[in-house]
Protein backbone atom coordinates (compact mmCIF):
# COMPACT_ATOMS: atom_id res chain seq x y z
CA UNK A 1 0.00 0.00 0.00
CA UNK A 2 2.84 2.36 0.87
CA UNK A 3 4.39 1.58 -2.47
CA UNK A 4 1.27 2.61 -4.34
CA UNK A 5 1.01 5.78 -2.29
CA UNK A 6 4.61 6.72 -2.99
CA UNK A 7 4.09 6.06 -6.69
CA UNK A 8 1.02 8.28 -6.74
CA UNK A 9 3.00 10.98 -4.98
CA UNK A 10 5.49 10.89 -7.83
CA UNK A 11 2.71 12.23 -10.03
CA UNK A 12 2.14 15.23 -7.76
CA UNK A 13 2.09 18.75 -9.17
CA UNK A 14 4.98 21.08 -8.42
CA UNK A 15 8.68 20.61 -7.69
CA UNK A 16 8.30 17.31 -5.82
CA UNK A 17 6.29 15.44 -8.40
CA UNK A 18 6.30 14.89 -12.12
CA UNK A 19 2.63 15.63 -12.73
CA UNK A 20 3.20 19.10 -14.17
CA UNK A 21 6.12 17.98 -16.36
CA UNK A 22 4.08 15.14 -17.82
CA UNK A 23 1.11 17.43 -18.32
CA UNK A 24 3.34 19.89 -20.18
CA UNK A 25 4.60 17.01 -22.33
CA UNK A 26 1.04 15.94 -23.05
CA UNK A 27 0.27 19.50 -24.11
CA UNK A 28 3.18 19.42 -26.57
CA UNK A 29 2.02 16.06 -27.95
CA UNK A 30 -1.48 17.39 -28.50
CA UNK A 31 -0.19 20.69 -29.90
CA UNK A 32 2.06 18.87 -32.36
CA UNK A 33 -0.84 16.71 -33.52
CA UNK A 34 -3.15 19.70 -33.93
CA UNK A 35 -0.47 21.76 -35.70
CA UNK A 36 0.30 18.91 -38.11
CA UNK A 37 -3.34 18.27 -39.03
CA UNK A 38 -4.15 21.33 -41.21
CA UNK A 39 -0.76 21.17 -42.92
CA UNK A 40 -1.13 17.45 -43.65
CA UNK A 41 -4.73 17.85 -44.78
CA UNK A 42 -4.00 20.71 -47.17
CA UNK A 43 -0.95 19.03 -48.66
CA UNK A 44 -2.82 15.73 -48.89
CA UNK A 45 -5.70 17.43 -50.69
CA UNK A 46 -3.34 19.07 -53.19
CA UNK A 47 -1.61 15.73 -53.84
CA UNK A 48 -5.00 14.09 -54.29
CA UNK A 49 -5.99 16.80 -56.78
CA UNK A 50 -2.76 16.19 -58.67
CA UNK A 51 -3.41 12.46 -58.78
CA UNK A 52 -7.09 12.83 -59.62
CA UNK A 53 -7.20 15.55 -62.22
CA UNK A 54 -3.64 16.60 -62.92
CA UNK A 55 -1.72 16.05 -66.10
CA UNK A 56 0.73 13.25 -66.70
CA UNK A 57 3.59 14.85 -64.81
CA UNK A 58 1.43 15.90 -61.87
CA UNK A 59 -0.01 12.40 -61.60
CA UNK A 60 3.44 10.84 -61.70
CA UNK A 61 4.70 13.22 -59.04
CA UNK A 62 1.68 12.50 -56.85
CA UNK A 63 2.13 8.76 -57.12
CA UNK A 64 5.86 8.98 -56.45
CA UNK A 65 5.26 11.19 -53.41
CA UNK A 66 2.71 8.73 -52.02
CA UNK A 67 4.95 5.72 -52.63
CA UNK A 68 7.93 7.34 -50.95
CA UNK A 69 6.28 8.73 -47.84
CA UNK A 70 4.09 5.70 -47.27
CA UNK A 71 7.07 3.39 -47.73
CA UNK A 72 9.64 5.10 -45.50
CA UNK A 73 9.65 4.50 -41.77
CA UNK A 74 8.26 7.61 -40.07
CA UNK A 75 11.34 7.76 -37.87
CA UNK A 76 13.61 7.90 -40.91
CA UNK A 77 11.51 10.63 -42.55
CA UNK A 78 11.73 12.60 -39.32
CA UNK A 79 15.52 12.28 -39.09
CA UNK A 80 15.97 13.17 -42.76
CA UNK A 81 13.87 16.31 -42.33
CA UNK A 82 15.55 17.24 -39.05
CA UNK A 83 19.22 16.68 -39.98
CA UNK A 84 18.82 17.21 -43.72
CA UNK A 85 16.87 20.43 -43.06
CA UNK A 86 19.68 21.62 -40.83
CA UNK A 87 22.21 20.92 -43.56
CA UNK A 88 20.07 22.56 -46.22
CA UNK A 89 19.59 25.74 -44.19
CA UNK A 90 23.33 25.94 -43.51
CA UNK A 91 24.18 25.62 -47.18
CA UNK A 92 21.63 28.21 -48.24
CA UNK A 93 22.93 30.52 -45.50
CA UNK A 94 26.52 30.02 -46.64
CA UNK A 95 25.48 31.12 -50.11
CA UNK A 96 23.73 34.24 -48.87
CA UNK A 97 25.87 35.56 -46.03
CA UNK A 98 29.61 35.64 -45.47
CA UNK A 99 29.85 34.52 -41.87
CA UNK A 100 26.57 32.85 -41.03
CA UNK A 101 25.24 32.50 -37.53
CA UNK A 102 24.10 28.91 -37.13
CA UNK A 103 20.32 28.52 -37.12
CA UNK A 104 18.98 25.51 -35.26
CA UNK A 105 16.10 23.67 -36.86
CA UNK A 106 13.30 23.71 -34.34
CA UNK A 107 12.42 20.13 -33.33
CA UNK A 108 8.73 21.01 -33.20
CA UNK A 109 8.76 22.36 -36.74
CA UNK A 110 10.79 19.40 -38.01
CA UNK A 111 8.30 17.04 -36.38
CA UNK A 112 5.39 18.96 -37.84
CA UNK A 113 6.83 18.91 -41.36
CA UNK A 114 7.85 15.24 -41.27
CA UNK A 115 4.62 13.96 -39.73
CA UNK A 116 2.65 16.26 -42.02
CA UNK A 117 4.31 14.80 -45.10
CA UNK A 118 3.58 11.25 -43.99
CA UNK A 119 0.02 12.29 -43.09
CA UNK A 120 -0.48 13.94 -46.47
CA UNK A 121 0.69 10.83 -48.34
CA UNK A 122 -1.94 8.74 -46.57
CA UNK A 123 -4.68 11.39 -46.60
CA UNK A 124 -4.25 11.95 -50.35
CA UNK A 125 -5.36 8.34 -50.83
CA UNK A 126 -8.36 8.97 -48.58
CA UNK A 127 -9.32 12.07 -50.59
CA UNK A 128 -8.82 10.15 -53.82
CA UNK A 129 -11.32 7.56 -52.59
CA UNK A 130 -13.71 10.33 -51.56
CA UNK A 131 -13.54 11.86 -55.05
CA UNK A 132 -14.98 8.60 -56.37
CA UNK A 133 -18.07 9.15 -54.24
CA UNK A 134 -19.01 12.23 -56.24
CA UNK A 135 -20.73 11.16 -59.44
CA UNK A 136 -19.74 12.70 -62.75
CA UNK A 137 -23.36 13.77 -63.28
CA UNK A 138 -23.07 16.31 -60.50
CA UNK A 139 -20.02 17.87 -62.09
CA UNK A 140 -21.80 17.98 -65.47
CA UNK A 141 -24.91 19.49 -63.88
CA UNK A 142 -22.95 22.23 -62.19
CA UNK A 143 -21.10 22.97 -65.43
CA UNK A 144 -24.46 23.12 -67.20
CA UNK A 145 -25.59 25.68 -64.64
CA UNK A 146 -22.63 27.78 -65.67
CA UNK A 147 -20.47 27.31 -62.57
CA UNK A 148 -16.77 27.67 -63.22
CA UNK A 149 -14.38 24.85 -62.39
CA UNK A 150 -13.29 26.56 -59.18
CA UNK A 151 -16.87 27.26 -58.10
CA UNK A 152 -17.81 23.66 -58.88
CA UNK A 153 -15.00 22.54 -56.60
CA UNK A 154 -16.05 24.93 -53.85
CA UNK A 155 -19.82 24.60 -53.95
CA UNK A 156 -20.42 21.07 -55.22
CA UNK A 157 -17.37 18.91 -54.62
CA UNK A 158 -15.87 20.09 -51.32
CA UNK A 159 -19.04 20.06 -49.17
CA UNK A 160 -19.53 16.37 -50.03
CA UNK A 161 -15.89 15.41 -50.23
CA UNK A 162 -15.04 16.17 -46.63
CA UNK A 163 -17.95 14.09 -45.40
CA UNK A 164 -16.86 11.10 -47.49
CA UNK A 165 -13.28 11.55 -46.32
CA UNK A 166 -14.12 11.97 -42.65
CA UNK A 167 -13.90 8.32 -41.48
CA UNK A 168 -10.53 7.82 -43.20
CA UNK A 169 -9.15 11.10 -41.87
CA UNK A 170 -10.36 10.24 -38.37
CA UNK A 171 -8.41 6.99 -38.58
CA UNK A 172 -5.30 8.85 -39.73
CA UNK A 173 -5.65 11.28 -36.83
CA UNK A 174 -5.53 8.41 -34.34
CA UNK A 175 -2.39 7.11 -36.06
CA UNK A 176 -0.85 10.60 -36.10
CA UNK A 177 -1.42 10.96 -32.37
CA UNK A 178 0.66 7.85 -31.76
CA UNK A 179 3.34 8.84 -34.24
CA UNK A 180 4.00 12.14 -32.48
CA UNK A 181 5.86 10.02 -29.92
CA UNK A 182 8.71 9.69 -32.44
CA UNK A 183 9.71 13.33 -31.95
CA UNK A 184 10.97 12.37 -28.51
CA UNK A 185 13.94 10.91 -30.41
CA UNK A 186 14.94 14.41 -31.56
CA UNK A 187 14.68 15.68 -27.99
CA UNK A 188 11.37 17.54 -28.21
CA UNK A 189 9.93 17.29 -24.67
CA UNK A 190 6.65 15.67 -25.67
CA UNK A 191 4.71 13.24 -23.48
CA UNK A 192 7.07 10.32 -24.04
CA UNK A 193 10.22 12.43 -23.65
CA UNK A 194 9.08 14.00 -20.37
CA UNK A 195 8.19 10.55 -19.11
CA UNK A 196 11.66 9.42 -20.09
CA UNK A 197 13.23 12.26 -18.11
CA UNK A 198 11.06 11.41 -15.11
CA UNK A 199 12.21 7.79 -15.33
CA UNK A 200 15.85 8.89 -15.44
CA UNK A 201 15.45 10.65 -12.10
CA UNK A 202 12.99 8.43 -10.24
CA UNK A 203 14.15 5.03 -11.53
CA UNK A 204 10.52 3.92 -11.83
CA UNK A 205 10.38 2.97 -15.54
CA UNK A 206 7.46 0.57 -15.44
CA UNK A 207 5.14 2.88 -13.58
CA UNK A 208 5.94 5.99 -15.59
CA UNK A 209 5.84 4.38 -19.03
CA UNK A 210 2.56 2.72 -18.09
CA UNK A 211 1.21 6.14 -17.14
CA UNK A 212 2.40 7.51 -20.49
CA UNK A 213 0.66 4.67 -22.34
CA UNK A 214 -2.54 5.30 -20.40
CA UNK A 215 -2.40 9.01 -21.27
CA UNK A 216 -2.07 8.08 -24.95
CA UNK A 217 -5.10 5.81 -24.53
CA UNK A 218 -7.08 8.62 -22.90
CA UNK A 219 -6.13 10.97 -25.76
CA UNK A 220 -7.36 8.33 -28.23
CA UNK A 221 -10.61 7.95 -26.30
CA UNK A 222 -11.23 11.70 -26.22
CA UNK A 223 -10.48 11.80 -29.96
CA UNK A 224 -12.95 9.01 -30.62
CA UNK A 225 -15.66 10.87 -28.75
CA UNK A 226 -14.85 14.05 -30.67
CA UNK A 227 -14.84 12.19 -33.97
CA UNK A 228 -18.21 10.62 -33.21
CA UNK A 229 -19.59 14.07 -32.47
CA UNK A 230 -18.19 15.55 -35.70
CA UNK A 231 -19.48 12.63 -37.75
CA UNK A 232 -22.98 12.97 -36.36
CA UNK A 233 -22.89 16.69 -37.04
CA UNK A 234 -21.52 16.18 -40.56
CA UNK A 235 -24.23 13.68 -41.45
CA UNK A 236 -27.09 15.59 -39.81
CA UNK A 237 -28.68 16.16 -43.22
CA UNK A 238 -28.50 12.51 -44.24
CA UNK A 239 -31.66 10.50 -43.99
CA UNK A 240 -31.05 7.26 -42.20
CA UNK A 241 -32.94 4.02 -42.80
CA UNK A 242 -35.58 3.56 -40.14
CA UNK A 243 -35.37 7.12 -38.92
CA UNK B 1 -32.45 -25.59 -84.75
CA UNK B 2 -29.87 -23.32 -83.33
CA UNK B 3 -26.26 -23.98 -83.94
CA UNK B 4 -24.33 -25.18 -80.99
CA UNK B 5 -22.27 -22.34 -79.62
CA UNK B 6 -18.55 -22.59 -79.71
CA UNK B 7 -17.32 -24.36 -76.63
CA UNK B 8 -15.35 -22.06 -74.41
CA UNK B 9 -11.68 -22.11 -74.99
CA UNK B 10 -10.08 -24.68 -72.73
CA UNK B 11 -8.33 -23.15 -69.76
CA UNK B 12 -4.71 -22.59 -70.46
CA UNK B 13 -2.26 -24.48 -68.35
CA UNK B 14 -1.16 -22.29 -65.52
CA UNK B 15 1.16 -22.80 -62.62
CA UNK B 16 0.92 -21.58 -59.08
CA UNK B 17 1.12 -17.91 -59.98
CA UNK B 18 -1.38 -18.06 -62.81
CA UNK B 19 -0.22 -16.64 -66.07
CA UNK B 20 3.13 -14.95 -65.83
CA UNK B 21 3.15 -11.19 -66.18
CA UNK B 22 6.03 -8.80 -66.44
CA UNK B 23 5.17 -7.55 -62.94
CA UNK B 24 6.03 -11.00 -61.59
CA UNK B 25 9.49 -10.79 -63.05
CA UNK B 26 9.95 -7.37 -61.48
CA UNK B 27 8.84 -8.75 -58.11
CA UNK B 28 11.21 -11.69 -58.29
CA UNK B 29 14.06 -9.49 -59.49
CA UNK B 30 13.47 -7.09 -56.60
CA UNK B 31 13.46 -9.99 -54.15
CA UNK B 32 16.75 -11.19 -55.60
CA UNK B 33 18.23 -7.69 -55.19
CA UNK B 34 17.15 -7.49 -51.54
CA UNK B 35 18.57 -10.93 -50.82
CA UNK B 36 21.85 -10.05 -52.51
CA UNK B 37 22.09 -6.86 -50.43
CA UNK B 38 22.32 -9.01 -47.31
CA UNK B 39 24.32 -11.88 -48.74
CA UNK B 40 26.86 -10.38 -51.11
CA UNK B 41 28.98 -7.26 -51.24
CA UNK B 42 28.40 -5.91 -54.73
CA UNK B 43 27.31 -2.53 -53.28
CA UNK B 44 30.79 -2.23 -51.75
CA UNK B 45 32.33 -2.87 -55.16
CA UNK B 46 30.20 -0.07 -56.61
CA UNK B 47 31.09 2.20 -53.70
CA UNK B 48 34.78 1.52 -54.29
CA UNK B 49 34.36 2.25 -57.96
CA UNK B 50 32.63 5.54 -57.15
CA UNK B 51 35.32 6.33 -54.61
CA UNK B 52 32.78 6.81 -51.78
CA UNK B 53 34.82 5.91 -48.70
CA UNK B 54 32.00 6.35 -46.21
CA UNK B 55 29.82 3.98 -48.17
CA UNK B 56 32.55 1.37 -48.46
CA UNK B 57 33.26 1.59 -44.73
CA UNK B 58 29.68 1.55 -43.45
CA UNK B 59 27.73 -0.45 -46.01
CA UNK B 60 28.59 -3.83 -44.40
CA UNK B 61 27.03 -2.59 -41.15
CA UNK B 62 23.91 -1.44 -42.99
CA UNK B 63 23.62 -4.79 -44.75
CA UNK B 64 23.92 -6.53 -41.40
CA UNK B 65 21.27 -4.17 -40.05
CA UNK B 66 18.98 -5.04 -42.94
CA UNK B 67 19.35 -8.69 -41.94
CA UNK B 68 18.40 -7.84 -38.35
CA UNK B 69 15.36 -5.87 -39.53
CA UNK B 70 14.18 -8.77 -41.69
CA UNK B 71 14.71 -11.19 -38.82
CA UNK B 72 12.84 -9.02 -36.32
CA UNK B 73 9.88 -8.55 -38.63
CA UNK B 74 9.69 -12.18 -39.78
CA UNK B 75 9.87 -13.65 -36.28
CA UNK B 76 7.47 -11.18 -34.69
CA UNK B 77 4.93 -11.57 -37.50
CA UNK B 78 4.93 -15.36 -37.00
CA UNK B 79 4.83 -15.22 -33.18
CA UNK B 80 2.20 -12.49 -33.31
CA UNK B 81 0.20 -14.59 -35.75
CA UNK B 82 0.19 -17.53 -33.35
CA UNK B 83 -0.89 -15.30 -30.48
CA UNK B 84 -3.55 -13.59 -32.57
CA UNK B 85 -5.62 -16.76 -33.05
CA UNK B 86 -6.70 -17.20 -29.41
CA UNK B 87 -7.16 -13.43 -29.16
CA UNK B 88 -9.43 -13.36 -32.20
CA UNK B 89 -11.41 -16.32 -30.89
CA UNK B 90 -11.82 -14.70 -27.48
CA UNK B 91 -13.22 -11.59 -29.19
CA UNK B 92 -16.14 -13.71 -30.43
CA UNK B 93 -17.38 -14.50 -26.96
CA UNK B 94 -20.06 -12.03 -26.02
CA UNK B 95 -19.11 -11.73 -22.40
CA UNK B 96 -16.82 -13.21 -19.85
CA UNK B 97 -13.30 -12.81 -18.65
CA UNK B 98 -11.51 -13.99 -21.80
CA UNK B 99 -13.46 -11.64 -24.02
CA UNK B 100 -12.83 -8.61 -21.80
CA UNK B 101 -9.16 -9.49 -21.54
CA UNK B 102 -8.78 -9.84 -25.31
CA UNK B 103 -10.63 -6.56 -25.85
CA UNK B 104 -8.41 -4.75 -23.36
CA UNK B 105 -5.29 -6.28 -24.87
CA UNK B 106 -6.16 -5.24 -28.41
CA UNK B 107 -7.27 -1.79 -27.29
CA UNK B 108 -4.05 -1.19 -25.35
CA UNK B 109 -1.66 -2.33 -28.05
CA UNK B 110 -3.47 -0.57 -30.87
CA UNK B 111 -4.04 2.62 -28.93
CA UNK B 112 -0.53 3.34 -27.68
CA UNK B 113 2.65 4.15 -29.63
CA UNK B 114 4.96 1.25 -30.42
CA UNK B 115 7.86 3.31 -29.06
CA UNK B 116 6.15 3.71 -25.68
CA UNK B 117 5.44 -0.03 -25.59
CA UNK B 118 9.08 -0.75 -26.37
CA UNK B 119 10.21 1.54 -23.53
CA UNK B 120 7.71 -0.10 -21.20
CA UNK B 121 9.07 -3.58 -21.87
CA UNK B 122 12.77 -2.74 -22.19
CA UNK B 123 13.21 -0.28 -19.31
CA UNK B 124 10.33 -1.71 -17.32
CA UNK B 125 11.96 -5.15 -17.30
CA UNK B 126 15.07 -3.63 -15.75
CA UNK B 127 13.03 -2.68 -12.71
CA UNK B 128 12.12 -6.31 -12.13
CA UNK B 129 15.61 -7.65 -12.77
CA UNK B 130 15.81 -9.42 -9.39
CA UNK B 131 12.51 -11.22 -9.89
CA UNK B 132 13.41 -12.05 -13.49
CA UNK B 133 16.82 -13.35 -12.37
CA UNK B 134 14.99 -15.48 -9.83
CA UNK B 135 12.93 -17.24 -12.49
CA UNK B 136 15.81 -17.40 -14.95
CA UNK B 137 14.39 -14.96 -17.50
CA UNK B 138 16.84 -12.12 -16.94
CA UNK B 139 19.14 -13.36 -19.68
CA UNK B 140 16.21 -12.81 -22.05
CA UNK B 141 15.10 -9.39 -20.82
CA UNK B 142 18.53 -7.80 -20.47
CA UNK B 143 19.07 -8.00 -24.23
CA UNK B 144 17.45 -5.13 -26.11
CA UNK B 145 17.00 -7.43 -29.12
CA UNK B 146 14.79 -9.90 -27.25
CA UNK B 147 12.80 -7.14 -25.58
CA UNK B 148 12.11 -5.56 -28.93
CA UNK B 149 11.18 -8.91 -30.42
CA UNK B 150 8.74 -9.51 -27.57
CA UNK B 151 7.21 -6.03 -27.88
CA UNK B 152 6.81 -6.30 -31.64
CA UNK B 153 5.22 -9.75 -31.34
CA UNK B 154 2.74 -8.54 -28.71
CA UNK B 155 2.00 -5.43 -30.79
CA UNK B 156 1.42 -7.17 -34.11
CA UNK B 157 -0.64 -9.86 -32.36
CA UNK B 158 -3.20 -7.19 -31.48
CA UNK B 159 -3.39 -5.89 -35.07
CA UNK B 160 -3.46 -9.41 -36.53
CA UNK B 161 -6.22 -10.42 -34.11
CA UNK B 162 -8.37 -7.59 -35.47
CA UNK B 163 -7.61 -8.62 -39.06
CA UNK B 164 -8.39 -12.26 -38.35
CA UNK B 165 -11.57 -11.52 -36.40
CA UNK B 166 -12.82 -9.35 -39.24
CA UNK B 167 -11.99 -12.02 -41.82
CA UNK B 168 -13.70 -14.78 -39.84
CA UNK B 169 -16.78 -12.58 -39.51
CA UNK B 170 -16.74 -12.08 -43.29
CA UNK B 171 -17.12 -15.82 -44.04
CA UNK B 172 -20.79 -16.33 -44.98
CA UNK B 173 -22.98 -17.94 -42.34
CA UNK B 174 -24.04 -20.60 -44.87
CA UNK B 175 -20.56 -22.12 -44.66
CA UNK B 176 -21.15 -22.90 -40.99
CA UNK B 177 -24.58 -24.31 -41.75
CA UNK B 178 -23.30 -26.44 -44.63
CA UNK B 179 -20.51 -27.82 -42.45
CA UNK B 180 -23.04 -28.59 -39.73
CA UNK B 181 -25.35 -30.31 -42.22
CA UNK B 182 -22.43 -32.49 -43.31
CA UNK B 183 -22.04 -33.59 -39.72
CA UNK B 184 -18.79 -31.75 -39.01
CA UNK B 185 -18.26 -30.76 -35.43
CA UNK B 186 -17.78 -27.06 -34.72
CA UNK B 187 -14.00 -27.20 -34.13
CA UNK B 188 -13.44 -29.26 -37.30
CA UNK B 189 -15.66 -26.93 -39.30
CA UNK B 190 -13.74 -23.97 -37.95
CA UNK B 191 -10.28 -25.32 -38.73
CA UNK B 192 -11.08 -26.94 -42.07
CA UNK B 193 -13.84 -24.77 -43.54
CA UNK B 194 -13.95 -21.34 -41.96
CA UNK B 195 -10.32 -20.56 -41.18
CA UNK B 196 -8.91 -21.29 -44.66
CA UNK B 197 -11.48 -18.96 -46.23
CA UNK B 198 -10.83 -16.32 -43.60
CA UNK B 199 -7.12 -16.45 -44.38
CA UNK B 200 -7.78 -15.77 -48.05
CA UNK B 201 -9.84 -12.68 -47.15
CA UNK B 202 -7.16 -11.60 -44.70
CA UNK B 203 -4.28 -11.87 -47.15
CA UNK B 204 -4.31 -8.26 -48.22
CA UNK B 205 -4.55 -6.73 -44.72
CA UNK B 206 -1.85 -9.16 -43.60
CA UNK B 207 0.40 -7.79 -46.34
CA UNK B 208 -0.26 -4.26 -45.10
CA UNK B 209 0.56 -5.36 -41.58
CA UNK B 210 3.91 -6.79 -42.72
CA UNK B 211 4.76 -3.45 -44.35
CA UNK B 212 3.65 -1.49 -41.29
CA UNK B 213 5.83 -3.78 -39.18
CA UNK B 214 8.88 -3.14 -41.39
CA UNK B 215 8.37 0.59 -41.00
CA UNK B 216 7.58 0.33 -37.30
CA UNK B 217 10.61 -1.84 -36.62
CA UNK B 218 12.78 1.25 -37.07
CA UNK B 219 11.99 2.22 -33.48
CA UNK B 220 14.14 -0.72 -32.35
CA UNK B 221 17.09 1.55 -33.06
CA UNK B 222 16.03 3.83 -30.19
CA UNK B 223 16.78 1.11 -27.65
CA UNK B 224 20.22 0.31 -29.12
CA UNK B 225 19.27 -2.50 -31.49
CA UNK B 226 21.39 -2.30 -34.62
CA UNK B 227 18.74 -2.97 -37.20
CA UNK B 228 18.89 -1.13 -40.53
CA UNK B 229 17.85 2.10 -38.83
CA UNK B 230 20.23 1.56 -35.91
CA UNK B 231 23.20 0.92 -38.21
CA UNK B 232 22.23 4.01 -40.21
CA UNK B 233 22.11 6.23 -37.14
CA UNK B 234 25.44 4.87 -35.95
CA UNK B 235 27.06 5.58 -39.33
CA UNK B 236 25.51 9.06 -39.50
CA UNK B 237 26.64 9.94 -35.98
CA UNK B 238 30.19 8.79 -36.60
CA UNK B 239 30.66 10.42 -40.00
CA UNK B 240 28.55 13.57 -39.42
CA UNK B 241 27.27 12.91 -42.92
CA UNK B 242 23.52 12.83 -43.48
CA UNK B 243 23.79 11.06 -46.84
CA UNK B 244 23.68 7.79 -44.90
CA UNK B 245 20.00 8.44 -44.16
CA UNK B 246 19.32 8.64 -47.87
CA UNK B 247 20.94 5.24 -48.52
CA UNK B 248 18.76 3.80 -45.77
CA UNK B 249 15.73 5.44 -47.38
CA UNK B 250 16.51 3.74 -50.68
CA UNK B 251 16.92 0.36 -48.97
CA UNK B 252 13.66 0.73 -47.02
CA UNK B 253 11.78 1.74 -50.17
CA UNK B 254 13.22 -1.21 -52.09
CA UNK B 255 12.27 -3.52 -49.25
CA UNK B 256 8.70 -2.26 -48.92
CA UNK B 257 8.17 -2.31 -52.68
CA UNK B 258 9.54 -5.86 -52.88
CA UNK B 259 7.27 -7.11 -50.10
CA UNK B 260 4.28 -5.42 -51.73
CA UNK B 261 4.93 -7.00 -55.12
CA UNK B 262 5.87 -10.44 -53.83
CA UNK B 263 2.81 -10.39 -51.60
CA UNK B 264 0.62 -9.55 -54.59
CA UNK B 265 2.15 -12.50 -56.38
CA UNK B 266 1.45 -14.86 -53.49
CA UNK B 267 -2.08 -13.52 -53.18
CA UNK B 268 -2.71 -14.13 -56.87
CA UNK B 269 -1.38 -17.67 -56.49
CA UNK B 270 -3.56 -18.44 -53.50
CA UNK B 271 -6.74 -17.00 -55.01
CA UNK B 272 -6.36 -18.40 -58.51
CA UNK B 273 -9.35 -20.70 -57.93
CA UNK B 274 -11.54 -17.64 -57.35
CA UNK B 275 -10.69 -15.91 -60.59
CA UNK B 276 -12.89 -16.17 -63.60
CA UNK B 277 -11.00 -17.69 -66.46
CA UNK B 278 -10.84 -15.44 -69.47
Amino acid sequence: MDRIESLIQLLAWGPNGWGDEIAAGTAITVALGIATLPFGLLLGFLIALAKHSGGRTARMFGNLYTTVFRGLPELLTLLIIYYGGQRLIQEVQALLVEDPEPIEVNAFVAGMVALGMVFSAYSSEVFLGAFKGITIGQIEASRALGLSRLLTLRLVVLPQLWRFALPGIANLWLILLKETSLVSVIALPDLLRSTFIAVGVTKEPFFFFLVACLIYLVLAMISSIGIGWIERWANRGERRAGA
Amino acid sequence: MTTTPHPEAPPTASGFFGEARTGDLVALALAAVIASLVLSDWPVAIGTWLGNDIFVRYWPRLAEGLGVTLQLVAISIVLGGLLSLPLALARFRNRGFASTLAYGYVYFFRGTPLLAQTFLVYYGAGEFSDTLRGIGLWGFFKEAYWCVLLTFSLNTAAYQAEILAGAIRAVPRGQWEAAHALGLSKPVAFVKIILPQAFVTALRPYGNEVILMIKGSAVASVVTVFDLMGATRLAANRTFDEQVYLWAAVVYLLLVETIRRVWDLIERGLTRHLRRRA
